[in-house]
């Protein structure tokens, strides 16, 4: 097992034990953080944008299409990713991510 | 308007699961309104995922979420129920009494009025609504300068222009407001549109002959005093920075889930669902009920076929209150004649 670290929008940071073959996002929500994942994980809201901390952002696979076009529907920055589309693995242990702000 | 719909239940949601209780309602007689506040029936199903296949609903190894809309509303249709979309529920209103509800509906959009026996919401996440980019002070410019849809393009004319995101929204409305626009600014986070190739084309023709721009990146700020919309900061990839002139924004970053009214309906919320109980699905209103995603209870799954088995049960319960003289009896569709008449199949 390992961890993820969590920062939320109030710039708290958590670490989360995670569990392999879990989304991201399912981890973040599962431990209770506000993480909204309308959709489930079936990459069609962006509700679970995060950014994602310098020298992780490689050691992911990159983003499918149909992830690109859900992160044109929020404000991303060149270290946006959803969080339901990253599978956890053991080389993520100490993976490090941001809550992404929610539109009002 | 003084005019009022009178009728047994108000549906709120016309996703599945308000769908199929119109099934489960109307086996026991009981007639009903749906509405939803987007412009065609299926919720999520229609809106989000109109294509992935879903792969747990009971007896369809694999339907789509436009496909399960389809037979939902295929097998509705004995029932006639009444749709009334493009309208969100504003009010909910007891005039009954607990033995005896009744309640008065109101939406928003053209104001019509229901009185019904019964309600159930049925609304999922909550109603579609336009997802709101997080800008800084974005909120003291709406309804002056940033704009969430297009009601009358004339309000545009002769303005600068800027709209925001690269599905077909923000290109339909590209092409069809450049001609009257001053200048029209097209922002986009990358170079590729999830749009129509044709009007991305067109598009792309309008920026190679310098009648509108094309810039790549994030608004970062906006400017202006008064609620009045001078110009954007964007924020381009590589930490530039440049200002664009505007007077109106239009950000078009497709639609999100918001609970709504329903917080005002004085109603117990937890969490932003609706608890409720596990034999009627009745909230704390008597009459009220609440199926679907949008309630809870211990165990709670928030699965379609949930819903409809939430749906079936809580259809008992309305029919004490539409029906409280008749004593209900259980039926199969497979066996009940009375039952195959009400679906038009009786031999």
């Amino acid at each position: 097992m390992g961890v993820i670290h969590v920062t939320d929008r109030a710039g708290q940071r958590h670490t989360l034990e995670a569990i392999e073959g879990w989304r991201v996002m399912e981890i973040i929500r599962d431990w209770g953080l506000p993480i909204e994942g309308l959709c489930g994980g079936a990459c069609e809201c962006a509700t679970c944008h995060v950014f994602v901390a310098e020298g992780w952002l490689d050691k992911l696979y990159p983003p499918t299409g149909e992830e690109e076009d859900q992160l044109d529907t929020v404000m991303t920055q060149p270290n946006s990713r959803l969080s339901c589309q990253i599978l956890w693995t053991p080389e993520l242990d100490g993976l490090e991510v941001t809550l992404a702000p929610t539109g009002a | 308007m003084t005019d009022h719909i009178e009728t047994d239940v108000v549906i709120i949601g016309a996703g599945p699961v308000g769908l199929f209780a119109v099934f489960e309602l109307g086996l026991l007689d009981i007639k009903c309104h749906l509405i939803d506040i987007l412009p065609k029936v299926g919720g999520q199903c229609a809106e989000l995922y109109p294509e992935k296949p879903i792969y747990d609903i009971p007896g369809f190894p694999m339907v789509t979420g436009q496909g399960l809309v389809d037979n939902l509303m295929a097998q509705i249709e004995p029932f006639n129920p009444t749709f009334h979309l493009n309208e969100m529920v504003e009010s909910l209103e007891s005039i009954g009494t607990p033995e005896a509800p009744l309640f008065r509906v109101k939406t928003s959009e053209n104001g019509t009025t229901f009185i019904c026996k019964s309600v159930i919401i049925a609304a999922g996440g909550g109603s579609f609504q336009p997802k709101k980019p997080p800008i800084d002070n974005i909120e003291s410019y709406e309804g002056t300068s940033v704009f969430y849809a297009v009601r009358k393009m004339e309000m545009f004319r002769n303005k600068n222009v800027l709209i925001v995101g690269g599905g077909d929204s923000a290109l339909d409305w590209t092409v069809n407001l450049q001609p009257i626009a001053k200048r029209l600014t097209l922002l986009h986070r990358r170079d590729a549109f999830r749009a129509a190739p044709h009007t991305v084309e067109k598009m792309r023709s309008l920026v190679a002959s310098g009648d509108m721009d094309l810039h790549l990146g994030q608004v970062s700020m906006l400017k202006g005093e008064n609620h009045v919309l001078e110009g954007a900061v964007i924020r381009k990839d590589d930490g530039s920075e440049l200002t664009v002139d505007c007077d109106v924004m239009l950000p078009f970053f497709g639609l999100t889930m918001k609970l709504g009214p329903i917080a005002d309906w004085g109603l117990n919320l937890h969490e932003n669902l609706v608890p409720v109980d596990t034999e009627k699905f009745e909230t704390s209103v008597p009459g009220i009920f609440a199926i679907g995603d949008i309630n809870t209870y211990p165990g709670k799954l928030k699965l379609i076929l949930s819903g409809f088995h939430e749906g079936a049960l809580a259809a008992q319960k309305v029919h004490r209150y539409v029906y409280p003289e008749k004593k209900l009896l259980f039926q199969y569709t497979t066996s009940s004649t009375s039952l195959q008449k009400k679906l038009g199949v009786a031999a």
